[in-house]
């Protein structure tokens, strides 16, 4: 066939061309700034005529040294672990009972998903009234209860990121509760029977059956959760703005101070690289711990 | 199981279902109480407090959020048109074609599921500058242009299309752009509205760049507008922040009420892969 060769060279031209406008756009928001930030991090922040020096490892050296770096990671690391267990637990809760005939299961299931269409910073003004010392809700009703004094949960060093934690799950857990909803759709009602005439109780049908058959879909959701966990930080300017002292600053919130609060840029850069150094770990991790788990059970 | 033991296993979920649900939506049926109240009635919960509108035009008032959301709605929009039209293209080429550096070339759109525009904020502003953006509308917009999740979303859906389909409109005369626009354009349009979906609450609600790359009133997305508008400590009371939060995410609230089921299937599908 002699016609196939030109025609071959065609179909590549067309596909490339096809490409082309996304590519363009890709290469100069994601992937070429992605290497700049990189050989940055190798240089001085450039100010006025002094143009960027080679610094080598200068700024790594800084980051190793800087207090505040060690003190956002050890949070974004409490953040995560305070977020990504509790919102996944009770998305799958709540994915259960909306799954149900429950009485009233539409306003139930409204009332999960709701908080996932505002925006954070929407969120965190809401919020922000709930913990207003004395005056707020929290105070109001553990006083009424408890007969507590008010607390400063957000001025408070030990409570600041739990707060913040709190926010966090109320918004997230709707929105993964919507993938364990449809992963519980697709599985086979006949699964279940064959359990129940086996005997099984409901908790052995859910730990035998359910919860294997959901692992796709929490790998899913937890990767998703992983990588929000490094990248939700707009209710923090509204509640605490990373004080105090730094008790709820998370490492994205850092970059940002860093390079558009202080204007080291190079530093920003640095910052930056070990965020994607950490996020490609987690990501290859998650992936090789999830993926034994999905095949073998 | 026992009847009796059963019954109650579904009492004590149902009760528990709505507890949680109770809980969820305090915060939410808080902010709107005391937007809809005077101030007096902050703290104060008496189920026939007189209603108000008068926190909305305070707020209304007190910030330029007409611009801010003419701002909002200009960059949704364009968002959503470039994501269409470049995820589209691109989709199409990955899911009928073949040529060299396929593979490569979808591993790097892969990526940026991954690696996302917020997180290179530092050097996409110094991009900005370059290009004399800073403070426009497109510059918020153009880094999410070319979106990984869409081309990936998009590549799934024309992939399940009949190739058959393709092949007949094919016979019949169209060109290859042709058969995009007659046969995986009109086939894919419940991902689109999915897509749309998302992507429109998700830019809706953008915050981080926005704030970045603004700095007037010209420029500035609702979300933007409103952290300025709730972080002027002096004197402005609880009751007109909450009306202006309301506000802000109001469009999208009132969209997903009326739409819900349309809203929850759009995030189903664009989570399943």
């Amino acid at each position: 066939m002699p016609m196939r060769a030109p025609n071959i060279k065609r179909e590549w031209i067309y596909g490339w061309l096809l490409l082309l406008p996304a590519m363009v756009f890709l290469f100069a928001f994601t992937h070429i700034p992605a290497i700049t930030t990189f050989l940055n991090s190798f240089f001085s922040t450039p100010r006025g005529r002094r143009p960027a020096k080679f610094l080598g490892l200068g700024n790594y050296e800084r980051m190793l040294d800087d207090p505040v770096f060690w003190k956002v990671l050890w949070n974004n690391l409490w953040f995560a672990l305070g977020t990504i267990p509790v919102s996944v637990g009770l998305a799958i809760v709540m994915a259960l009972w909306v799954n149900e005939k429950l009485a009233g299961r539409s306003f139930v299931r409204m009332a999960y998903f709701t908080p996932t269409v505002l925006p954070l910073i929407a969120v965190a003004n809401i919020w922000m009234f709930f913990y207003t010392p004395g005056f707020g809700l929290f105070d109001q009703i553990t006083g009424f209860l408890f007969g507590w004094p008010a607390s400063n949960y957000l001025g408070n060093p030990d409570t600041a990121l739990n707060a913040i934690i709190v926010v966090t799950v109320w918004k997230e857990a709707g929105f993964f509760m919507i993938f364990y909803l449809a992963a519980l759709q697709a599985i086979p009602v006949s699964l279940k029977e064959a359990a129940q005439i086996e005997g099984a109780g409901r908790w052995t049908i859910f730990w035998r059956i359910t919860f294997p058959l959901l692992m796709p879909t929490t790998l899913f959701v937890c990767v998703n959760a992983v990588i929000n966990s490094f990248r939700l930080v707009d209710h923090i300017f509204i509640l605490t703005d990373g004080g105090p002292d730094n008790a709820s600053a998370l490492l994205l919130f850092y970059i940002y101070e860093v390079a558009f609060r202080f204007w080291e840029t190079a530093y920003g850069a640095t910052l930056t690289v070990a965020l994607l150094i950490l996020l490609s770990l987690l990501a290859i991790g998650q992936f090789f711990f999830f993926d034994r788990k999905v095949h073998y059970k | 199981m026992t009847g009796a033991a059963d019954t109650l296993d579904r009492v004590l979920n149902t009760l528990a279902a709505w507890a949680l649900a109770l809980l969820w939506v305090l915060p939410l049926a808080y902010a709107i109480w005391t937007a809809f109240h005077l101030a007096a009635y902050e703290a104060r919960f008496e189920l026939f407090a007189p209603l108000t509108l008068e926190n909305f035009s305070k707020a209304w008032e007190a910030a330029p959020f007409a611009r801010y959301f003419l701002n909002t709605f200009v960059l949704v929009t364009m968002i959503l048109a470039g994501q269409f039209f470049l995820c589209t293209l691109a989709a199409y080429a990955f899911a009928r074609f073949t040529f060299p550096g396929r593979n490569v070339l979808f591993a790097l759109v892969l990526l940026q599921l991954l690696v996302m525009p917020d997180i290179l904020m530092v050097e996409n502003y110094q991009t900005m500058r370059l290009l004399h953006l800073v403070d426009t509308i497109p510059a918020i917009a153009l880094p999410y242009i070319a979106s990984g999740f869409g081309i990936f979303l998009l590549r799934q859906t024309f992939m399940t299309i009949p190739k058959e389909l393709d092949e007949a409109a094919r016979i019949e005369g169209s060109s290859f752009l042709g058969v995009l626009w007659k046969v995986y354009i009109p086939l894919a349009k419940p991902t689109y509205l999915a897509y749309g979906l998302v992507s429109v609450s998700h830019h809706w609600n953008n915050f981080l760049w926005p704030l970045i790359v603004t700095n007037s009133v010209d420029t500035r997305p609702v979300t933007v507008g409103l952290s300025i508008f709730s972080a002027i400590d002096s004197g402005i009371e609880w009751s007109v922040i909450n009306a202006a939060t309301l506000m802000t995410s109001g469009p999208l609230l009132i969209a997903f009420l009326l739409f819900q089921r349309q809203f929850v299937q759009s995030f189903m599908r664009a989570g399943i892969k």
